[in-house]
């Protein structure tokens, strides 16, 4: 074993040998060794979270066809620093009538429950903080954190505004979970185990192509767990302002965006191990375990970036049409989609990979066009209503204003 | 196994004293002149008119209903789906008629117009 084959488990041999050699009990030691691990995975997401706010404003910059910030450093890198200082300084502000203790438990607990989520990311083969054999239900209960922390400082604030974006933020988390839990069943279902190492060891073919419909469905029900447009009603800046951290000031605003900026990185993560691979890349992988990270974190920065398109793309919706939408299609698309990729795989179990693949793909393919089909038939019956109550109406003119003005001149 | 459970427990510890120690720093050095304009509850510049902690008709009371039974059921189906390479063609359509029976759930739910916004 040498550091290039095994990094983690080098140094962790290497300190627990050290720190014995002082004459540490070994329990102590490998504790602390396991502790400086974790503070490390925090850092280092930490590090990544300041350079998210970066990315997160040239994308939007370029989406908008500016610049972005281009002033501090080169490219403007140092940009997200000076905003740290900037937010440290401010002025903290505590309004009347705030529960404080809950006030100041939200934030933390936003960046925590998205910290959490990393402790079982397999970065490569070999570097991972823990292989939880539980790994997809984990995300859904240490996820559902960040929501219990926008609940709680929405409460907390003591505000109508972030009152109203608690209740909306309570009815996405509702009604997406069903979807997502449904969709995370399916790469359980093809890799026969939730573990997330296992799930990417056994993605021989990227589960994006046996199951793209899934893939799709995830990431839908990922933004809207997110809280991104189209899905940002909880904090929908024309109708409640700033929604749950209306109150919030300095850092610990700057705790909440942090905490929304790495929990949307997260979901691109996770996005890619359960379907884009993980760390696997044509046999890249084998170079060696930090190569294996780096193409992790690339993958999950295509995710990232993916959110980000949609987000500056697609207008925010109305919440009705938002829990309609949920309800009566992403839920029962998602569960056909479960039963059938489960009828497939104990049908062509035993077939060559071949078959196999052509098979899930093709169920995949038909399924989405038959759904397609069938979103056109409504469509048209719609339209049809909607045009043959204008024809009964007969409006005498496409444009009422203009012929108004017409009239007064 | 217990191991792994450590390790998710200094995560929580670590993880909350990473943002509490941001936060603690900020208290250290930003100003404090507090005073009661500043402190009032923001809306849009108006005088708050009553409580703040208003009673709230929550009209999606229906889905969370729904919502409820979905997520109990899914999470019996993760040993099924966990199992699905071992089990025969008959435990899978077994599987397979407990989702439909979701399903048939969800259907009456959206015949009787419960998923209709009130």
């Amino acid at each position: 074993m040498n550091f290039w084959t095994n990094p983690v488990n080098f140094v962790a041999q290497w300190l627990l040998g050290l720190l014995t050699g002082w004459g540490m009990p070994g329990w102590l030691a490998s504790l602390l060794i396991q502790f400086i691990g974790v503070v490390v995975l925090v850092s280092m997401m930490m590090l990544i979270d300041i350079f998210l706010v970066w990315i997160e404003r040239k994308v939007v910059a370029r989406f908008q066809d500016r610049l972005g910030p281009n002033r501090v450093g080169p490219f403007g890198m140092i940009q997200p620093f000076a905003d740290i200082i900037k937010l440290l300084i401010k002025e903290d502000i505590t309004p009347d009538g705030a529960d404080k203790l809950i006030y100041n438990l939200a934030p933390v607990l936003s960046l925590m429950s998205v910290l959490l989520l990393w402790a079982i990311v397999p970065l490569a083969p070999v570097i991972f903080g823990v292989d939880l054999n539980v790994g997809v239900l984990y995300i859904i209960a240490a996820g559902a954190i960040g929501t219990l922390s926008i609940i709680l400082a929405a409460w907390a604030s003591n505000n109508k505004f972030a009152l109203v974006g608690a209740f909306r933020q309570v009815a996405v988390l509702v009604s997406f979970e069903v979807p997502m839990l449904a969709t995370m069943l399916i790469p359980t279902v093809l890799a026969g185990s939730m573990g997330m190492n296992e799930i990417v060891q056994s993605q021989n073919v990227w589960y994006i192509v046996l199951a793209p419909l899934a893939g799709l469905i995830f990431m839908v029900a990922a933004i809207a767990e997110l809280g991104r447009a189209p899905f940002d009603l909880n904090e929908a800046e024309s109708e409640i302002v700033a929604g749950y951290h209306i109150e919030y000031t300095g850092m610990k605003f700057g705790l909440f965006y942090a905490g929304e900026l790495l929990h949307a990185f997260t979901f691109g993560g996770f996005w890619a191990v359960l379907f884009l691979g993980g760390y696997r890349f044509f046999g890249l992988e084998n170079l060696g375990p930090i190569v294996a990270a780096v193409i992790l974190m690339a993958k999950a920065l295509f995710g990232y970036w993916l959110i980000m398109w949609v987000r500056y793309t697609v207008m925010r919706i109305r919440i009705d049409h938002m829990l309609a939408f949920n309800w009566k299609f992403l839920t029962p698309l998602a569960f056909v989609l479960l039963m059938l990729t489960a009828l497939m795989n104990a049908l062509l179990r035993g077939t060559s990979s071949g078959v196999y693949i052509l098979g899930m793909l093709l169920t995949n393919v038909i399924l989405g066009w038959v759904i397609i089909e069938i979103l056109r038939g409504l469509s048209r019956r719609e339209r049809e209503r909607i045009e043959g109550v204008a024809t009964v109406k007969n409006f005498p003119s496409p444009h009422p204003l203009s012929q108004g003005e017409r009239g007064k001149g | 196994m217990q191991n792994d459970w450590l390790y998710i427990g200094l995560f929580l510890v670590v993880g909350a004293l990473v943002p509490a120690m941001a936060l603690m720093t900020s208290w250290i050095v930003a100003p404090k002149k507090p005073n009661p304009i500043k402190q009032s509850t923001y809306e849009c510049g108006m005088e708050t008119v009553g409580e703040n902690w208003v009673q709230f008709k929550a009209q999606y009371y229906i889905f969370a209903l729904v919502f409820l039974v979905f997520d109990v059921e899914t999470v019996f189906l993760f040993p099924w789906a966990v199992s699905l390479g071992q089990l025969s063609l008959f435990a899978v359509v077994e599987g397979i008629v407990f989702i439909l029976i979701l399903i048939a759930g969800l259907i009456y739910a959206w015949r009787k117009g419960m998923l209709e916004w009130v």
